[in-house]
């Protein structure tokens, strides 16, 4: 970060900062448009489920199976969310040392603290420009776990919840999360209310993460965008 | 008190009721119960060889709907319940006795029979200043039905009072209206909520226990899983409409003569646990659903607060003296987002334009300097 004192050493080193690095493995740019996709199918369903805004549609009730249908894609996405998270869950052991960050911020390290501090005075428009980074930085760390996973996952208990009530009494959803959720969100209804709130959460970290994406491409040192799609990272200079 | 030595066959027999009769009234009650047929057969069995069993009926803060809605049972009829299958000790609505001597009775039976009369509890305790908000015979509910429920076998909860709060425990709830199983918490409790519960669902459970011995299935939150094993929607004979997408959308609209789902209309048949669209009201006659109107949900923990009854999602943060539903809430929040997304943008165009244009040359020196003598 400082000066350094010795120019002669200071061009092996900046060549290496520069080369491109690999961050997103296949499997974690595949599961990334799954929940890209899923999310979306997911919300503008569920927005149809809780509150079926078409007009009077008449005829016999054979004509027609709308809501079954809507409902039916909420859970087939649902089910495609919950298999890419498990894929997900499996590789941040098995992958490389950016698929585990959003699972774990290194909160307890110094280092990453700083760095934090860093990236928020960035984003307040006070420091000039961000550091090289080649996964996460820890401010999108933080968002990842805190609004993206947490979300998830609490849209998944409740989700299966409200889904085990409908499949009944003795499935495997039933079993798992319907029989300790409901009670301890007070009623079936509550649970309803707050996995909608659930997906509005998701959809603020949806427009944050669109927004910082776009404009990490364009103003920090290193891509964004295309990393999601070929799993490369390239540094815009080379200087440390 | 000799009667309770006797079975019910014997009792039944006295009272003039007929071999045929009680056959009959063994298979009804099978019928009711949704039992195979060779149930009737246990059931008279049972009937002839076991004792009646005592209960006790008490009422707390409650409106006695319970009691009404029970004395309308058509299948087993209430009367039969009362005077042949329970012995009824005691019960502030209906007994006969009243006074003192009717409140001996409380500290009668738990010593004769410990551990095996049943209690049931209308309504439920205000723990709010010791319990001075709900003062029966001279003392503290909450005090008398914790001394009367430490001997019983088993404790029946009627209706959302007792199961839930219900609308005494509605926010901000002043006198601490509690569900009696934060109050009982040693015994086995059936619930069985409903602002009423269904008549047949309430002399159902009761006939059960006396049939069987035991207490009914019950699911993780204390109801009896035959009649509160699927929500309303299930069972709904409208279900159809639901799964075709044909909603009431206003109370006269074509939809509404149609019969179409009431969801739109704020029905809570999705997220209630009853067995009003198979067992129906009134012998059977109809159900809230069928009659036009949407479920309110009243036998759900919190449906008083789950409101407004007329739109699919509930209102949240009510206690904070905002209402507005979680969409609403949604929509704002993403607009603030949006908003300070929106002006974040523009101030880092801003900073990334003044970045990439040159800076102005230094040695320009101002205009007005150059012109000094």
């Amino acid at each position: 970060m400082l000066d350094h004192p010795s120019p002669a050493l200071s061009d092996p080193p900046q060549a290496e900062v520069t080369a491109p690095v690999y961050v997103y493995e296949l499997p974690v740019r595949i599961w990334h448009w799954v929940m890209a996709l899923a999310i979306t199918i997911l919300a503008f369903t569920g927005f149809l489920i809780a509150d079926p805004i078409w007009p009077l549609q008449m005829g016999q009730p054979y004509n027609h199976y709308m809501m079954g249908d809507i409902r039916f894609a909420h859970f087939v996405s649902a089910y495609a969310l919950v298999l890419a998270m498990v894929v997900r869950v499996y590789w941040a052991f098995v992958g490389n040392r950016y698929a585990r960050e959003i699972f774990l911020p290194r909160v307890w390290s110094r280092q990453w603290r700083g760095e934090f501090v860093k990236t928020v005075r960035w984003y307040l428009l006070i420091e000039p420009e961000t550091s090289k980074e080649s996964g996460h930085n820890p401010l999108a760390q933080t968002a990842m776990f805190a609004m993206f996973l947490l979300g998830v996952i609490f849209e998944i208990v409740t989700g299966f919840t409200l889904y085990g009530e409908g499949v009944g009494y003795g499935s495997w959803s039933y079993d798992l999360f319907t029989r300790w959720v409901v009670p301890l969100f007070g009623s079936s209804q509550t649970v309803r209310t707050w996995h909608v709130l659930g997906m509005w959460y998701l959809i603020l970290f949806v427009i944050v993460h669109v927004y910082m994406a776009i404009r990490e491409d364009i103003m920090s040192r290193q891509t964004m965008i295309s990393t999601m799609i070929n799993g490369w990272r390239f540094f815009k200079d080379n200087r440390p | 008190m000799g009667a309770e030595s006797q079975t019910f066959y014997q009792l039944m027999r006295a009272q003039g009721t007929s071999r045929r009769s009680f056959l009959k009234f063994c298979s009804l009650t099978a019928a009711a119960l949704g039992l195979e047929p060779v149930y009737a057969a246990q059931i008279a069995h049972a009937m002839e060889t076991k004792p009646r069993i005592p209960v006790l009926w008490m009422h707390g803060l409650e409106c006695t709907c319970c009691s009404e809605s029970f004395i309308r049972s058509g299948h087993p009829l209430a009367k039969d319940v009362i005077l042949k299958m329970i012995s009824l000790d005691y019960d502030d609505t209906l007994m006969a006795a009243a006074g003192y001597q009717a409140e001996a009775i409380l500290d009668e039976i738990p010593k004769k029979y410990p551990g095996e009369y049943i209690l049931a509890v209308e309504g439920n305790p205000p723990l709010n200043e010791d319990g001075m908000y709900c003062i029966v015979g001279g003392r503290p509910f909450v005090d008398k039905l914790k001394a009367v429920a430490a001997n019983a076998k088993a404790v029946i909860a009627w209706g959302a009072c007792a199961s839930w709060g219900c609308v005494q425990a509605a926010r901000p709830n002043p006198t601490q209206a509690t569900p009696i199983d934060k109050v009982i918490t040693d015994k086995p409790i059936i619930k069985v909520p409903g602002c009423p519960p269904i008549a047949e669902v309430m002399t159902g459970v009761i006939s059960y226990m006396i049939t069987f011995g035991r207490i009914p299935d019950l699911d993780s939150r204390g109801r009896p899983l035959m009649f509160y094993g699927q929500r309303i929607h299930d069972k709904c004979y409208r279900r159809p409409h639901f799964d075709a997408g044909e909603f009431v959308e206003t109370w006269d609209d074509q939809g509404a003569r149609e019969g179409y789902c009431l969801y739109k209309m704020g029905c809570r048949g999705p997220t209630t646990y009853n067995a009003c669209s198979t067992v129906r009201w009134n012998g059977g006659v109809s159900f809230p659903i069928q009659a036009g109107h949407g479920c309110i949900g009243c036998s759900e923990d919190n449906f008083w607060d789950n409101g407004p009854f007329y739109q699919p999602l509930s209102h949240v943060g009510a206690g904070f003296g905002v209402e507005a539903s979680a969409d609403e809430i949604g929509a704002a929040a993403a607009g603030v987002v949006g908003a300070g997304v929106l002006a974040h943008a523009g101030a880092s165009a801003i900073k990334h334009w003044q970045k990439i244009k040159p800076k102005p040359k230094s040695d320009d020196h101002p205009p007005h300097e150059g012109d000094r003598p």
